[in-house]
């Protein structure tokens, strides 16, 4: 286990801050799993944060000049550059501190919020380099899976038959054509101290994990898997029942990995069927059952190399 | 003062870098502006410069990172060259609109294609519109002294715009020349820290970057542009206060010879020498040839502008970059319109020439000197000339 990480004891429903970083009376749809995941994050993280923010819907839903929903400074400069614009927030903190410009002892975390299109596509190289080069940042992809921000079109992270308006269903097409995009691995793969998988299901450790990204000293990320009731088709109050079936079904795993070790931190031993999830949305409503199939097939041979990942190790 | 030494320009450039103190440096490699870049690690690497630099990926995050620095209250510095530059095009927009005042030196060369490291104005000519300050040296020591200038105004309160030092790829970038660099108390007395108003600091959240509806668009680009124009005051104040301090003055307009002048050459950058030692000789010839050098491009100088150039009858703008299809080179553009509405104005012809490192010689200043004469008698073909093309 990482030093910076012994005394942190977690939190609790006795222990949750108080300060909602993220004010109320934003311009989100109702039921946004994205807005929640970024509200719960922010609330892990406190108020002694620097937030930056890709273009996209969080960014245009809080902050409408001359209103905003950040209580913590801000700034989103651009779609693709996130991870970029928090480095040089990071390495302006640490130059100020060092020429005694911040006070040294004050705490502030450097988070970047993006989705998973200036993640996983436009935004890759950006993270990848701030990855690379050790800035102390936590990086937290919310995932909708598809650019929402635009009008629903497909990213890298769009799953597997999915209907998006850039993969729409046809004589030639059964949709989305491709299988979602790892991006926790990639970050992985970057020898990082801390990667994590959450959904707003479970917020708590949700919570945690975003809190655990602040501590360690280095870059950590977090993808955060965030239901869209406009984009996915499905019911504003089927959100949350959503996140906790990506999890069931085995379709969105929940896992960490510190310093290069899985750790998978809510094992589903009897997983349901993944059409479960499935029939509850209408980007998926042209599958046949022969599709479905194929990706049950393909969650539980994910799953199985997951949890060989996290057994050798 | 400091002692007058001969140091590369690039070199040079990156210790001025180091004696206005920056805090964060955020760049990428690309010809002809390595050398700045490549001096300044060493510095940090070697204690001498206390600063953070960041070996970002790309231009397009140097730029991006340089923003999030600038923001959080740090002096920030960057530098690039052609591709790099377009490459961060989209954010230099976003740079000024956001009053970031991030300084970078711009060792002008040409864009692809083909692909070309050498030096003309195609780079920076295509930022025309994205809102920074804009300088053009002439030499070795002019760089340099831009240079602080150009952090001094930029982070002005009542600035508060990024601004770009542009120098010639390799022709001024890479020459030797004996250059002054002032001691570092002057340069501190001439150059205050970096305070600005609003900053990204928990103590004092504030939000940057919001969505601009319609209802406020035009109001905030009303207010973006009017604080531009205003910068030309502080930006002559602080060559005012930069000559009382260094003992040299700039002005946003050069001329040479002009008393009288009927022709006069127009041009930008490092190629002012041998226009004027055309000019030179075309006087003693008995032409009444003067030069005319805008050292300021960005906010446009346009009284000094008409100014310099009352009585000419014939403007002969040499532009280092092309804009095809257009009604000229885009300083010869730039300087018709401005002289439009004023009575009795010159008239002004067009050249294109030095792209892609193609030189400019004496001959060729001559040669376009004496189309000018021409044109008063007989108007030209087209709105725009390209210099020097083999047949
Ligand atoms: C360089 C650039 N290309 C395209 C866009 C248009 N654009 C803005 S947001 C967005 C999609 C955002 O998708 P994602 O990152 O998944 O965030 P979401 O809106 O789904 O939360 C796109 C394509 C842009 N702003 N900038
Ligand atoms: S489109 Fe989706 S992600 Fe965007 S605000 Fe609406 S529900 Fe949230
Ligand atoms: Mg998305």
């Amino acid at each position: 286990m990482l030093k910076e990480l012994a005394k942190f004891k977690g939190f609790s429903a006795k222990n949750l801050p108080k300060e909602e970083p993220f004010a109320p009376g934003h311009r989100a749809c109702q039921g946004c799993g994205e807005v929640l995941a970024l509200r719960l994050a922010l609330k892990a993280l406190g108020m002694n944060v620097i937030a930056v923010s890709a273009t996209g819907c969080m960014e245009i839903i809080s902050s409408p000049f001359p209103y905003t929903s950040w209580r913590v400074p801000w700034i989103h400069i651009a779609f693709e550059n996130a991870a970029a614009v928090a480095s040089g927030v990071e390495a302006a903190l640490k130059a100020l501190k060092r020429k005694g410009r911040f006070p040294k002892n004050r705490r502030v975390d450097v988070v970047a919020f993006a989705g998973d299109g200036g993640t996983a596509d436009i935004g890759l190289q950006a993270l990848s380099g701030a990855l690379e080069r050790g800035h102390d940042f936590v990086y937290i992809c919310l995932d909708n899976e598809a650019y929402m921000n635009t009008g629903v079109q497909r990213s890298g992270c769009t799953p597997y038959g999915a209907m998006t308006t850039t993969s729409p269903p046809g004589e030639k097409s059964i949709g989305q054509m491709t299988w979602k995009k790892n991006v926790p691995a990639i970050a992985a793969a970057h020898g990082i101290p801390y990667v994590a998988t959450a959904t707003p299901a479970f917020f708590l450790d949700l919570m945690n994990k975003v809190k655990k990204a602040a501590l360690v000293n280095g870059p950590a990320y977090v993808h955060i898997y965030s239901p869209c009731p406009t984009g996915w088709g499905s019911k504003g109050e089927d959100s949350i029942r959503l996140a906790r079936l990506a999890v069931e079904t085995r379709i969105f795993p929940l896992y960490e990995v510190i310093e290069g070790k899985y750790y998978i931190t809510r094992k589903v031993t009897k997983p349901k069927p993944v059409e479960e999830y499935l029939k509850l949305q209408r980007r998926f409503r042209h599958l046949t059952e022969e599709h479905i199939r194929e990706i049950q097939q393909r969650v539980d041979a994910e799953y199985e190399r997951l949890l060989r990942l996290a057994e050798c190790l | 003062m400091g002692k007058r030494i001969a140091k590369e320009v690039s070199i040079a450039v990156a210790e001025a870098v180091k004696q206005c103190r920056v805090d964060v440096i955020a760049a990428y490699p690309i010809t002809p502006q390595t050398h700045i870049v490549e001096h300044l690690s060493e510095l940090v690497a070697n204690g001498e410069l206390d600063a953070e630099y960041i070996t970002v990926e790309s231009e397009h995050s140097a730029i991006s990172a340089c923003l999030g620095s600038v923001a959080t209250g740090a002096r920030t510095f960057t530098s690039t060259s052609a591709q790099g530059l377009a490459l961060m095009h989209e954010i230099l927009f976003i740079t000024s609109a956001l009053r970031l005042p991030v300084v970078m030196v711009v060792a002008n060369r040409a864009l692809s294609a083909p692909i070309s490291i050498w030096n003309d104005h195609a780079d920076i000519m295509a930022q025309r519109d994205v809102g920074w300050i804009q300088t053009f040296a002439e030499n070795g020591q002019e760089a340099v002294d831009l240079v602080y200038h150009a952090f001094r105004v930029a982070e002005d309160r009542r600035v508060m715009f990024p601004a770009i030092v542009n120098i010639d790829g390799f022709t001024l970038s890479h020459m030797i020349e004996p250059i002054e660099l002032p001691d570092q108390e002057q340069v501190d007395q001439y150059l205050p820290p970096f305070k600005p108003r609003y900053k990204l600091d928990p103590r004092k959240p504030i939000s940057i970057g919001p969505v601009g509806i319609p209802e406020i668009y035009t109001e905030a680009k009303k207010a973006q542009d009017e604080a531009f124009k205003n910068a030309y005051r502080v930006i002559i104040k602080a060559w005012d206060e930069f000559e009382k301090i260094f003992g040299r003055r700039y002005r946003p307009v050069e001329t040479y010879r002009m008393e009288d002048a009927e022709v006069a050459l127009l041009i930008m950058g490092s190629l002012a020498e041998t226009a004027m030692t055309a000019v030179d000789r075309m006087r003693e010839a008995g032409k009444k040839v003067g030069l005319v050098r805008i050292r300021l491009w960005r906010p446009f100088p346009l009284r000094d502008f008409v100014r310099a150039v009352k009585g000419v009858k014939m403007l002969a703008v040499v532009d280092r970059a092309l804009s095809p299809g257009a009604t000229g080179g885009p300083v010869a553009v730039e300087v018709r319109s401005a002289l439009y509405q004023v009575p009795g104005r010159p008239r002004v012809v067009s050249f294109i020439a030095g792209l892609g490192g193609r030189d400019v010689t004496v001959e060729d200043f001559e040669e376009m000197a004496d189309k000018a004469y021409f044109y008063l008698k007989k108007k030209p073909k087209e709105s725009y000339e390209m210099i020097g093309v083999k047949e």
